[in-house]
């Protein structure tokens, strides 16, 4: 895994250092709070309707288990033992008090972590595969690119003003996890000829104007990747509009100029500068790369897994859901789901991020991850460790079996937290968990991603789930908006609008109509909801959401 | 006549712990929107909001907050900032404040 340099860490120092000079020049009333604002977002910090919040990158959602305890350390001592983790893959601190918070950056610098670029008009955190490295569909590892971005793109002096944030995501594989097609640069790892390269998807985007990402090169050689995407950024630098924030992202401008335009300009560009990247980059690539190399792996015997699946009913069902095929079949990656039923989607507490620290440590080669979906992943355990990993995680409440299930819910902070909210999250995710959990269903239903918002701004990326669900306040009420048909992979989509909103009394009935009906609609088990949507289209589905009005016509 | 203006409170951030604070008519600020001054006249409402901006030191995001005529949030976002959040009894509805657990706290399992 990828160890701060020395360059890193003194980086990492003085940025810490000056920003407790300047919270003191906060305090002391040398600075203004508009003069502080942009100063603490720069650190990842916001503020909420509560107090503070604090935003820590996971920098291609990767962590060790000594970061881990750390962030249960920082959880506890300076937090209400817990920590958010998001579809961004950072974690969020929901109660930082202001004069604690240069502490908690020092104490994230000791682990090689920051806060750096986690907000602004800058190229932020790249994500990427949270299988990455481990899933058996893979090309290669994208995370080393990954790094070479994120260190590319730190404090670049190009890009430190643009007109506004910058999200990039990567995968290595053609399943496509790290919903690329939905941010202002995905990365595809592709092979042509025996050689590597990456499809470039540019312009895609959630918030209140979702679009999906739209291929600028089908086929790029993995050694031009910097320079191109340098390319990119720097042609919606230039074009992209200053005017209105609503219109300066990059989807914008690729919708205003067309993609073609955007190409050529792009292509020019990336001739332009081509030259001048000598290949250093690429050396540094090789030196990322050797971080990245995967753990040796145990070669033993695996019965005690195939006995424990014949014999154990729970353990069989929590294998179906939450266990996925890695490169070594003697392997397997394990999701763990912070989404027990009527929990707050992707919160651990304290005690859970040290247990998850403990098993990575045990069974896991060290690593854990942060999956976009707000779980935690263990990418590397030999399946002989699987029963006994499960039993330890049954005893802290993270054994729940529901990956990729109607209660594996995608919700952001919603009006419980977030300052720019309509509506809340939270407790419309708790109530749709608890409602299929009591109705003992969710297996049965299968796949289906539901994802809550409690604004347009969409983090909870509601825009691409099967399911979508938008928070607003309507004349004063929460009222929630359903969008269906949604898809967050390699063939996404953007969620059609159902029709009125309901309120928070009727948002959960509503779901268990349209659920019904996809179960009465299906033709058989196999068919997922989605493709249930896509056979029959939205029609019956709307039926089942607003039957009164059906009746009423 | 000016057009009807709805009775409001100032409200605002605390600047060094993050709660939810409210301008007081002595000219404090309490956690409490009970002790919160209930202003009615247009005018003196512009007047306290200017007043409270003067305390940068103090407070972060001033603002005018609609009641009702009983002192009660008209909207459910102010409800919630005079709450805490629905999914742990944190923060206000117990008494307490940012920062780490206090007596009272729901511990999250
Ligand atoms: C609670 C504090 C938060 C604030 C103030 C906030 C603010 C915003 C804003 C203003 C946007 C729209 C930006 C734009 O389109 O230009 C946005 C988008 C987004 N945020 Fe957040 N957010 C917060 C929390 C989160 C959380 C907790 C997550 C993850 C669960 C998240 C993930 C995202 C994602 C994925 C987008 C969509 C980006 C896109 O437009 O493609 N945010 N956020
Ligand atoms: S979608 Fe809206 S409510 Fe939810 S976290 Fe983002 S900005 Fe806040």
């Amino acid at each position: 895994m990828y160890t701060y340099t020395d360059f890193d860490a003194a980086f990492v120092r003085e940025r810490n250092a000056q920003f407790r000079a300047q919270v003191e020049r906060r305090i002391d009333g040398s600075l203004t709070e508009d003069e502080f604002k942009p100063l603490r977002l720069m650190n990842g910090l916001y503020l909420q309707l509560h107090a503070y919040m604090l935003r820590v990158a996971i920098p291609y959602g990767t962590v060790s288990a000594r970061q881990m305890r750390q962030l249960a350390h920082i959880a506890e001592t300076w937090d209400k033992g817990y920590g958010h983790f998001t579809t961004r893959q950072n974690i969020q601190y929901n109660w930082p008090k202001l004069r604690d918070v240069p502490d908690i950056l020092d104490a994230l610098g000791e682990v090689g972590m920051h806060a750096i670029q986690t907000s602004g008009n800058t190229i932020r955190n790249v994500t990427a595969d949270h299988f990455a490295g481990a899933a058996a569909d893979e090309i290669a590892d994208p995370r080393p690119v990954a790094e070479l971005l994120r260190q590319w793109s730190t404090d670049h002096p190009e890009f430190q003003f643009l007109p506004r944030k910058f999200k990039i995501a990567i995968t290595g594989s053609p399943n496509d996890r790290a919903v690329t097609k939905a941010h202002d640069i995905g990365l595809r790892m592709v092979e042509r000829d025996g050689a590597r390269g990456f499809e470039v998807v540019v312009g895609g985007g959630l918030g209140r104007t979702p679009m999906i990402g739209k291929v600028v090169r089908n086929f790029l050689p993995a050694a031009d990747l910097l320079p191109y995407v340098e390319a990119v950024v720097s042609v919606w630098n230039l074009l992209g509009r200053r005017d209105n924030k609503y219109k300066s992202r990059i989807k914008i401008t690729v919708h205003e100029h067309g993609i073609d335009d955007i190409r050529a300009r792009v292509e020019e560009r990336f001739a332009a500068i081509r030259p001048s990247f000598s290949g250093i980059d690429q050396k540094i690539l090789t030196q990322i790369e050797a971080q990245f190399q995967a753990p040796d792996f145990t070669q033993a015997s695996t019965v005690a897994y195939d006995a424990a699946y014949a014999e154990n009913s729970s353990f069989r069902s929590w294998a179906d859901t939450n266990l996925t095929a890695h490169r070594n079949s003697d392997y397997a990656i394990v999701s763990i789901s912070l989404k027990a039923h009527g929990a707050t989607p992707g919160d651990a507490s304290a005690d859970q991020m040290r247990v998850m620290a403990d098993l990575a440590e045990t069974y896991g080669h060290d690593e854990l991850r942060i999956s976009h979906e707000q779980n935690v992943i263990l990418p590397h355990v030999h399946k002989s460790h699987l029963p006994d990993l499960y039993a330890a995680l049954q005893e802290s409440g993270l054994a729940t079996a529901n990956i990729g299930l109607i209660s594996d819910i995608i919700a952001c902070p919603g009006m419980d937290y977030c300052a720019l909210a309509t509506a809340r999250s939270i407790p419309i995710a708790q109530e749709i968990a608890t409602r299929f959990d009591e109705l003992k269903i969710e297996h049965d239903i299968g796949h289906l991603k539901i994802k809550i918002s409690g604004c347009i701004n969409a983090c909870g990326h509601h825009h691409v789930g099967h399911i979508g669900i938008l928070g607003l306040d309507r004349a004063g009420v929460e009222n929630y908006q359903v969008t269906l048909g949604g898809d967050h992979t390699e063939t996404a989509a953007v969620g059609e609008r159902a029709g009125r909103g309901f309120s928070a009394e009727e948002i959960v009935p509503a779901i268990e109509r349209l659920v019904g009906a996809y179960l009465d609609m299906r033709t058989g088990h196999e068919e997922t909801f989605l493709e249930t949507y896509r056979r029959l289209g939205a029609a019956p589905f709307k039926a089942a959401l607003y039957p009164a009005e059906r009746k009423a016509a | 006549m000016p057009k009807s203006f709805s009775p409001s409170v100032v409200t605002a951030n605390d600047l060094l712990i993050g709660d939810v604070i409210y301008l007081t008519a002595q000219d404090g600020w309490s956690r409490d929107l009970a002790d919160a001054e209930l202003i009615t006249d247009e005018a003196h409402a512009q007047i306290r909001l200017i007043d409270a901006n003067a305390q940068p030191g103090t407070v972060v995001g001033a603002y005018l907050a609609e009641m009702s005529a009983n002192q009660q949030p008209t909207h459910f976002r102010e409800d919630f900032r005079r709450t805490g959040p629905s999914n742990y009894a944190h923060g206000k509805q117990v008494g307490a404040l940012p920062g780490p657990l206090a007596q009272g706290e729901e511990v999250m399992r």
